[in-house]
C-alpha cells in the first residue's frame, strides 16, 4: 500500500488543482478577465441553443457555376476566333450537356484554332499537367470543349473561398459579436451568429448581391465647400470613406458597376514593388472605362462597395486596355482583400439556406437556468446516495465527482469546448456514470471482504479488479462517444465533447484521486475492519 | 453509523431457469416495437423530415384551435401544433417546406406565421426557429443511422477483441435490441424523434455496454476461476455477484436522470426520457439478452491452456498468491 510517495501526491493534488483553475475565468465576468492580459484565461463559451443566435447552413448552386462558367467560355472563344489574325470563321457554336460545341469553316484554319484555344482553355497558371477543359475534334472541322473536372472544382473552389469572404464581410456589418463563418466540404458555409435577435435581417443580407460601383470623385472646392456645410449639391453624396476614414464627396451616378468586372486580383507593381490590384473589365466596360479615363485624367475616381468607399485612386493615365491597377497604401493583406471584394462585388455563386436554427435569447437563458438547477439537484442527489450508501468511502467518491465537474469545465475551456445544452445533459450523466466506477470499486471491496480477506488486501484487490473493468466499461462508452464526435451536428457535438471528456477524467478522478485518500486514511488509523 | 444496503449480500436469484421465458418474452416484445414502428411510424422532427419548426411562446396558454385555423388560412401546408413544456404557455408549429424556391422563402413563411400569430396574441414572442430542408434533413437521417451502426460494429469489434467471439454476437445482438425496443417506445408515445434522440439512442448503447462489459468481466473472471462450473451457474453467480452494482449504478444514473427531466427544461424531455428508458431496458437486457445469449452461443469454461496476452497471466498469478 506504499505508492503513494509524497511527490506523487503532491503531484496529483497540483495536476487537479491545475486543471480546476483553468474553470476559473469561466465565471468571471468578461471585462475582469480581459484585464490580466499574459495570464491564460480560457473561457468556455456558450452554443447557440444557450447563448441564443442563429446558424445557417448555406449551400451553393454549383450547377448554376457550371453553366455560367461554360457560357463565359463560349463567348471567350468566340471573341479570341474574331480576334485572331487571319480571323477564323466559325459556326454552330452551341453548349448543350455541359459541354461547349462549334465548327471552322475553312478546315484549313482547324491548327490555328486549336492555337487559340489552348491558352483560353489551360489551367491559367503556366505550363501544368493539369487542364480546365478538354478539347477534341470530331469530324475534322468540329470543335468540342468539355469541362474537365479538376477544372471544375477548382473553378468551385475559388468561388467558395470567395463566397465565404463576402459572407463574412457582410455579416461584419452586422456588428455582431464573434461570428463563425466556415467552409464545410465543397460547396457549403456554415454561419453561426450567436446572441442575434433578428435572423431575418442576417439572412436578407446574405441573400442580397452586393453592390459595387465606380464613381467620379468631385474635387471642385465649390461643391465641396457646400458639402462640409453638410448639405452635398444636387448629384453629388458624401460617402463614408473606409480606406482613410472620414468622408469622400462623389458623384452620385455611378459611371461603372460590379457588372462590368470580369477579374480582379492582387499583384505587384513592377517598378517598385509596391502591392497593388489588378482588374479587369468584361468588353463593354472596357470600353466605358476607357471613355473615362481618358476624358478624366488627373482626376480621381471612388470605388465604392455597399455606399462605402473602399479606395478612391487618381487617374495617372487613360487605361484602354479593359484592364488596369489600383495602388494605394496596400499591403499585400490588404490588396488581395480589396481584390477579393472587387471580384466578389456580387458573390461569386448563388447561396441558398438550407438549414437554420435559431434560438431566442429568452429560450437560452430558461434553459441555462433549468440545466444549471437540474445539475445542482443531480450531484445533491447523487452525493447523498453515495453518502449513505458507502459511508468514507462514498464521501471518497463524492470528493472525486465534485473535482471530475471542475476539472471537466476547465478542460473544456482550455480545449476552447461549446457548452450546449445537450452538453449539460452530458455533465449531468457524466456524474451518473462517473460514481459507477467508484460503485464497481466499492461493492468490489464489500465483496472481498466478506470472503474474509484483510482490510488492506480487500482494498487492494478491490480497486484492482475494478480497474479492469472500469478500463473496458468506458473504452467502449468511448466508442459511442467519439462516433457521436465525428458524425453528430452542433449540439450532439457538444454533448460528445462533455461525455469524452467526462471519461477520461473521470477515470483519474474517481481511481487515483480515491484511492489515494483512502491509502492515506487506512495508513493513519488502520482500521481492523472497514465499514462499507 | 448503518449503512444502506439496498441488495443483500450473497443474493442468489435464479435468473438464467428463467431465461427460456424471457427469450420467448424479449422476442415478443421486440417484433411489437417493430410492428410499432411501421404500424404507427416515428414522429420524426424537422431534422429528418425536412420543413420548419417554430417556437412560439406566450403568456398565457394560447387556445390552439384558433392558432391552427390562423396559420391554415396562410396556405402554406399541413400545420402541426403541439404544446410543449409544461406550462402549456409553448407551443410548436409544424410545417412542410415552403413550395416556392425562391431564396428567401422560408423567410417569408416565417414572418407571416409571426404576423398572424400576433393578431391573435399580441404578447407572443418567438423563441425558436428551425429549418431545415429535404437535401439535409435526408443526410441527417443517413448520418443518424450511419452513427448507430457504426457504434454497434464499434462496440461488437472491441467486445470480440477483449473476450471471446460469443461475448461480440451476445453484446451486439442486445445492443440492437434495446435500439429497437426505444425506437417502439418512440413509435407508441409519439415523442418527438429528433437529432437530440439520435444523440440519447448513442448514450443508451454507451450505458448498456458498460453494463454488459461489466457482468462480462465477471463471467470471464468465473470461468477462470471455478473451471469445472458449469455455464449456467457461472453466469447465474456472476450476475448475482455484480447485482449491487448493478441496482447501485442505475439507480444513481436515474437519479440524475429524473433532475434533468423535472427541472431541466423542455427542450431536453425527449432526451431523457429517452434515457430513462435505456437504463431499464439496458438493464434488463445485460441479464436476458447479452449473458442469456452466453450459453445458448456455448460459450464453455474451459481457457485455453495459453493465455493470449500477458495480461490474462498476470492475472492468474495474482489469483494463486491470495489464499
Amino acid at each position: 500500500m506504499n505508492e503513494f510517495p509524497r511527490w506523487k501526491v503532491v503531484s496529483i493534488l497540483v495536476f487537479l488543482a491545475a486543471l480546476m483553475a483553468l474553470a476559473i475565468p469561466s465565471f468571471l465576468p468578461e471585462e475582469q478577465t480581459n484585464t490580466w492580459g499574459a495570464i491564460p484565461h480560457p473561457r468556455i463559451s456558450l452554443g447557440l441553443d444557450l447563448a441564443g443566435g442563429s446558424y445557417l447552413l448555406l449551400e451553393a448552386d454549383v450547377n448554376d457555376l457550371a453553366n455560367s462558367r461554360i457560357d463565359t467560355m463560349r463567348d471567350q472563344i468566340a471573341d479570341a476566333m474574331k480576334r485572331a489574325t487571319p480571323r477564323i470563321d466559325i459556326g454552330d457554336i452551341s453548349t448543350r450537356d455541359g459541354k461547349i460545341s462549334f465548327m471552322v469553316r475553312d478546315v484549313t484554319q482547324v491548327d490555328a484554332a486549336r492555337e487559340k484555344l489552348l491558352p483560353l482553355t489551360g489551367s491559367g497558371v503556366g505550363f501544368t499537367a493539369q487542364r480546365d477543359w478538354d478539347i477534341s475534334v470530331v469530324d475534322s472541322t468540329r470543335f468540342v470543349v468539355t469541362p474537365t473536372k479538376a477544372g471544375l472544382d477548382q473553378a468551385i473552389d475559388r468561388a467558395m473561398s470567395t463566397a465565404t469572404d463576402v459572407v463574412r464581410r457582410r455579416i461584419d456589418k452586422l456588428g455582431t459579436k464573434e461570428p463563425t463563418i466556415v467552409r464545410q466540404g465543397a460547396s457549403r458555409i456554415v454561419v453561426q451568429v450567436p446572441g442575434l435577435q433578428d435572423p431575418t435581417a442576417l439572412k436578407e443580407l446574405l441573400g442580397k448581391t452586393a453592390k459595387l460601383e465606380f464613381k467620379m470623385v468631385d474635387e471642385n472646392p465649390a461643391d465641396l465647400e457646400q458639402a462640409s456645410k453638410g448639405i452635398p449639391p444636387l448629384g453629388t453624396q458624401l460617402l463614408p470613406n473606409s480606406d482613410t476614414g472620414g468622408t469622400i464627396l462623389v458623384k452620385r451616378s455611378a459611371v461603372l458597376t460590379g457588372g462590368d468586372l470580369v477579374s480582379a486580383k492582387q499583384s505587384f507593381k513592377q517598378e517598385d514593388n509596391s502591392p497593388i490590384v489588378d482588374f479587369t473589365f468584361d468588353t463593354q466596360g472596357g470600353k466605358k472605362f476607357a471613355k473615362i479615363t481618358t476624358e478624366n485624367v488627373g482626376k480621381r475616381f471612388a470605388v465604392v462597395l455597399d455606399d462605402h468607399v473602399i479606395s478612391a485612386p487618381s487617374i495617372n493615365t487613360p487605361i484602354l486596355g479593359g484592364s488596369g491597377y489600383i495602388e494605394g497604401r496596400f499591403t499585400v493583406q490588404s490588396a488581395t482583400e480589396l481584390a477579393i471584394s472587387l471580384s466578389s462585388g456580387a458573390l461569386p455563386i448563388n447561396l441558398k439556406v438550407v438549414e437554420e436554427r435559431t434560438v431566442g435569447p429568452d429560450l437560452g437563458r430558461d434553459s441555462i437556468e433549468a440545466g444549471v438547477k437540474a445539475s445542482i439537484i443531480a450531484v445533491i442527489l447523487v452525493i447523498a446516495f453515495m453518502l449513505v450508501t458507502y459511508g468514507r468511502f462514498g464521501l471518497y467518491a463524492n470528493y472525486a465527482v465534485v473535482i471530475n465537474v471542475v476539472v471537466i469545465m476547465g478542460v473544456l475551456a482550455v480545449l476552447n469546448g461549446t457548452l450546449t445544452l445537450p452538453g449539460i445533459a452530458g455533465f449531468v450523466l457524466t456524474i451518473g456514470t462517473a460514481v459507477d466506477a467508484n460503485v464497481l470499486i466499492n461493492e468490489r471491496i464489500r465483496e472481498e471482504q466478506r470472503r474474509g480477506r484483510s482490510v488492506i488486501q480487500s482494498i487492494e484487490l478491490g480497486y484492482k479488479e475494478a480497474s479492469r473493468t472500469i478500463f473496458e466499461a468506458n473504452a467502449t462508452h468511448a466508442i459511442s462517444g467519439v462516433i457521436m464526435l465525428l458524425l453528430g451536428s452542433g449540439p450532439v457535438k457538444g454533448f460528445a465533447v462533455v461525455l469524452l471528456i467526462g471519461i477520461c477524467t473521470s477515470v483519474f478522478t474517481a481511481v487515483t484521486f480515491t484511492r489515494m485518500l483512502v491509502v492515506h486514511w487506512v495508513r493513519r488509523t488502520r482500521p481492523a475492519h472497514l465499514n462499507i | 453509523m448503518r449503512l444502506l444496503k439496498l441488495v443483500p449480500d450473497n443474493t442468489n436469484f435464479p435468473f438464467v431457469s428463467l431465461r427460456k421465458w424471457a427469450f420467448g418474452l424479449t422476442i415478443l416484445l421486440t417484433l411489437a416495437a417493430v410492428a410499432l414502428v411501421f404500424a404507427r411510424g416515428l414522429n420524426l422532427g424537422v431534422d429528418f423530415v425536412g420543413g420548419l419548426m417554430i417556437e412560439e411562446k406566450f403568456v398565457t396558454p394560447p387556445s390552439t384551435d384558433k392558432l391552427r385555423s390562423a396559420i391554415d388560412q396562410l396556405h402554406f401546408g399541413e400545420v402541426r401544433l403541439q404544446t410543449v413544456g409544461t406550462d402549456g404557455k409553448t407551443i410548436s408549429i409544424k410545417l412542410p417546406p415552403p413550395q416556392s424556391s425562391e431564396k428567401d422563402a422560408t423567410n417569408k413563411v416565417v414572418q407571416a406565421v409571426q404576423v398572424a400569430i400576433n393578431k391573435i396574441y399580441p404578447d407572443a414572442t418567438f423563441s425558436k426557429q428551425d429549418a431545415v430542408s429535404g437535401k439535409v434533413s435526408g443526410e441527417l437521417i443517413w448520418k443518424g443511422i450511419l452513427a448507430v451502426v457504426l457504434a454497434v460494429l464499434g462496440i461488437g469489434l472491441f467486445a470480440i477483441f477483449r473476450f471471446e467471439w460469443q461475448f461480440g454476437v451476445s453484446t451486439v445482438v442486445a445492443i440492437m435490441h434495446d435500439v429497437l425496443m426505444t425506437l417502439g417506445f418512440f413509435a407508441l408515445t409519439q415523442f418527438e424523434f429528433d437529432l437530440n434522440i439520435v444523440a440519447a439512442v448513442l448514450t443508451i448503447i454507451g450505458y448498456s455496454i458498460n453494463d454488459k462489459i461489466v457482468i462480462d468481466d465477471r463471467i470471464r473472471e468465473n470461468m477462470r476461476r471455478y473451471r469445472k462450473m458449469e455455464m449456467p451457474e457461472i453466469v447465474d453467480l456472476s450476475v448475482n455477484e455484480t447485482l449491487p452494482r448493478t441496482v447501485m449504478t442505475s439507480l444513481t444514473i436515474l437519479l440524475a436522470l429524473f433532475a434533468l427531466l423535472i427541472f431541466g427544461g423542455h427542450v431536453l424531455r425527449g432526451f431523457t426520457a429517452a434515457m430513462i428508458l435505456g437504463i431499464f431496458v439496458g438493464t434488463y437486457s445485460s441479464i436476458y439478452v447479452s449473458s442469456s445469449l452466453l450459453i445458448s452461443l456455448g460459450l464453455r469454461a474451459e481457457p485455453k491452456a495459453d493465455a493470449t496476452t500477458t495480461g490474462d497471466k498476470t492475472e492468474r498469478v495474482a489469483f494463486k498468491d491470495i489464499p
